[in-house]
């Protein structure tokens, strides 16, 4: 177990600088989660912290170390693929053994490491079989297994749900987070899925175009949105934005008004908008509407409530506590 | 239901057309080997005077014996014995060269690399034939004349073989390398543990197809072993051919290409499985 901190890191691949100064520092046990689009680099940030990119400028440290010029293996730290990297050709078993193999671990004490993360991730039975013999989740699990018995003191974690389907998604999801609340070890996450990242992390790192918009908890980040990036890509559906000269006391140079789908609400009075379609999903309903100037807008309600039909003019309303202003930059203001 | 049932008899028929297509072209493959084993199977006289008998004869123990223990320059036995370690030299030599080679291309970045692989790929084009005069003068100065080395040592390097295996390490994921990398494997390691057992399809392959090619050598052979206790029994068959007026000594030599079938066959056979399976797919 161990603290992480990037110090300045940037990346550049030629000339071309990918990663521009990265800052944060990760406590002992910490879940973080670093989220963005594909190419913002963030798959890039966690080849540098696990070794197998080289760090152009800035500091890695992984317990205080400086690790910048160590091998993975020199890292104490333990990786899951994304398309899980079993080796083809050695049981479950050996998958899972072959790190402490080399590392020249007693037999004995190998075998007892192995059925201890055997049975924290119910593979007891799928020992002796070879990787192509299990399904996708099986497979999943001996990738955290072969991470599991090293004991690292760090895990990092590669897109590893993204070739799961959606269900299976949602329950390795909530293992994976059960699994490191038991074991406590700091783990670092990448995924591009803006769900996985709330329900997983401590603390998020949202990324783009190779900068940390925003670090922090999931539902400050949620709440309080740095910049317009950040605001639009975490939530779903994501956050409108309208004209900010639809409120009368925007602070000067606000440009646009982001407006969370739930906190806008059907009323008497207000915005004209007329409904283009609804999309009734059960629990909720999200109304998709155009306003007068063009803009389109969402509103989610509950699906109790009444909701107006396509094509129907409704009035729009929120609160003055539940918006948030940007600039031109897509800085809020 | 009438055009249904038309189908079926019409297929029936095309099944019988099939399998009779399938099994004169058998026997029109087969027949010049049956020939030639019925030869050694018969005496020299029967041979010569037409027309050539088409059933076995009653002198299978009698020529095949006559062909291994002393064969008409060097016995039979010591010849295959010379083949097989020729053939396997190179087909072992080839493999473990281009299967390091290969490794170094694909997985170590080091200046010049493209250079070296097409250095490689460009030795494709020189078939032995062209490049035969200074091999020779080579191997002669080394003096390996009559030697396993100066049969194998030439024929070792393969840049069909570096280039198949390349182009399997490159469909290998860069996550497995990466994988075991994090796992604290060397290069050497991942090399030995992972890709070597990947490739082990691939390799059954290669080794069936260079077998034979090293097997069937015949110009080098020929060219660099003038003693007759280091021929090969394909150049041997050749050298057992009468110059001038001596007569040939058929039922032996025929015995020499029976024999000389044999080892190819069991290599085949005996790899078959693994064979097909290295041209058809690969694990991953």
């Amino acid at each position: 177990m161990a603290t992480v901190s990037l110090k300045g890191i940037t990346k550049s691949f030629g000339k071309t600088e990918v990663i521009h100064g990265i800052d944060v520092d990760i406590r002992d046990g910490e879940f973080i989660v670093i989220v963005g689009p594909s190419g913002c680099g963030k798959s890039t940030l966690l080849r540098m912290v696990a070794g197998l990119e080289t760090v152009t400028s800035g500091e890695v440290q992984i317990g205080g170390a400086r690790v910048n010029d160590r091998e993975p293996m020199d890292r104490d730290i333990a990786m899951v693929f994304q398309n899980y990297a079993l080796y083809p050709h050695m049981s479950v078993y050996d998958n899972m053994a072959y790190g402490l193999k080399i590392a020249g671990t007693p037999k004995a004490e190998i075998a007892e490491r192995v059925a201890e993360a055997a049975t924290l991730l119910q593979l007891e039975d799928y020992l002796k079989r070879r990787p192509r013999e299990l399904s996708g989740g099986q497979r999943q699990r001996v990738a955290m297994g072969r991470a599991i018995v090293r004991k690292p003191s760090v895990f990092l974690f590669d897109e590893p749900l993204s070739n799961l389907d959606a269900k299976l998604r949602v329950q390795m999801r909530l293992e994976i987070k059960q699994l490191q609340r038991r074991l406590g070890v700091t783990s670092l996450y990448v995924t591009h899925d803006q769900v996985e990242a709330m329900t997983l992390a401590d603390r998020m790192i949202v990324m783009n175009a190779g900068r940390a918009d925003q670090i922090g908890a999931p539902l400050e980040v949620y709440a309080n949105p740095q910049t317009e990036f950040v605001a639009g890509f975490i939530g779903s559906p994501p956050m409108n934005f309208l004209p900010a000269d639809m409120a009368h006391d925007a602070p000067p140079g606000a440009v646009k008004l982001g407006i969370r789908p739930e906190h806008l609400t059907l009323a008497q009075t207000g915005t004209a908008a007329k409904v283009i379609y609804t999309e009734a999903l059960g629990a909720e309903t999200l109304l998709h509407v155009d306003l007068a100037n063009g803009t389109r807008a969402t509103v989610r309600q509950d699906a109790i409530a009444p909701h107006p039909k396509e094509g129907e003019t409704v009035h729009l309303a929120w609160d003055a506590g539940n918006r948030i202003f940007f600039d031109s930059e897509g800085q809020r203001c | 239901m009438i055009t249904r049932e038309g189908m079926v008899e019409k297929r029936g028929v095309g099944h019988w057309f099939t399998h009779l297509g399938l099994i004169i072209g058998l026997l029109f493959i087969f027949f010049p080997i049956w020939l030639a084993f019925v030869a050694s199977t018969v005496s020299q006289p029967e041979i010569v005077r037409p027309p050539m008998p088409l059933l076995p004869g009653d002198q299978f123990f009698e020529n095949y014996r006559k062909a291994l223990v002393s064969g008409v320059n060097a016995p039979v036995a010591w010849m295959m014995l010379n083949s097989l370690i020729m053939a396997l030299g190179i087909t072992i030599g080839k493999i473990v060269i281009s299967l390091l080679s290969a490794f170094a291309i694909v997985y170590f970045k080091f200046p010049g690399r493209r250079l070296f692989f097409w250095l490689i790929f460009l030795t494709l084009m020189l078939p032995v034939e062209v490049r035969i005069v200074p091999t020779y003068e080579v191997v002669a100065n080394f003096g390996m004349l009559n030697s396993y080395s100066g049969l194998i040592f030439p024929l070792i390097a393969s840049a069909t073989a570096t280039f198949l295996f390349r182009q399997f390490f490159m469909t290998v994921p860069d996550e497995l390398a990466e994988a075991a990398r994090v796992d604290g494997a060397r290069p050497m390691r991942f090399f030995w543990d992972i890709l070597l057992p990947m490739s082990r399809t691939n390799i059954a392959a290669l080794f069936v197809i260079l077998f034979i090619y090293g097997w069937n050598q015949y110009l080098w052979p020929l060219l660099i072993t003038t003693d007759p206790s280091m021929n090969t029994i394909v150049m041997g068959i050749k050298q057992m051919f009468p110059s001038g007026d001596d007569i040939a000594d058929w039922p032996v030599i025929m015995a020499t290409s029976i024999l000389a079938m044999i080892p190819p066959v069991i290599v085949v056979i005996s790899m078959q499985k693994l064979f097909i399976r290295g041209l058809v797919d690969s694990e991953k």
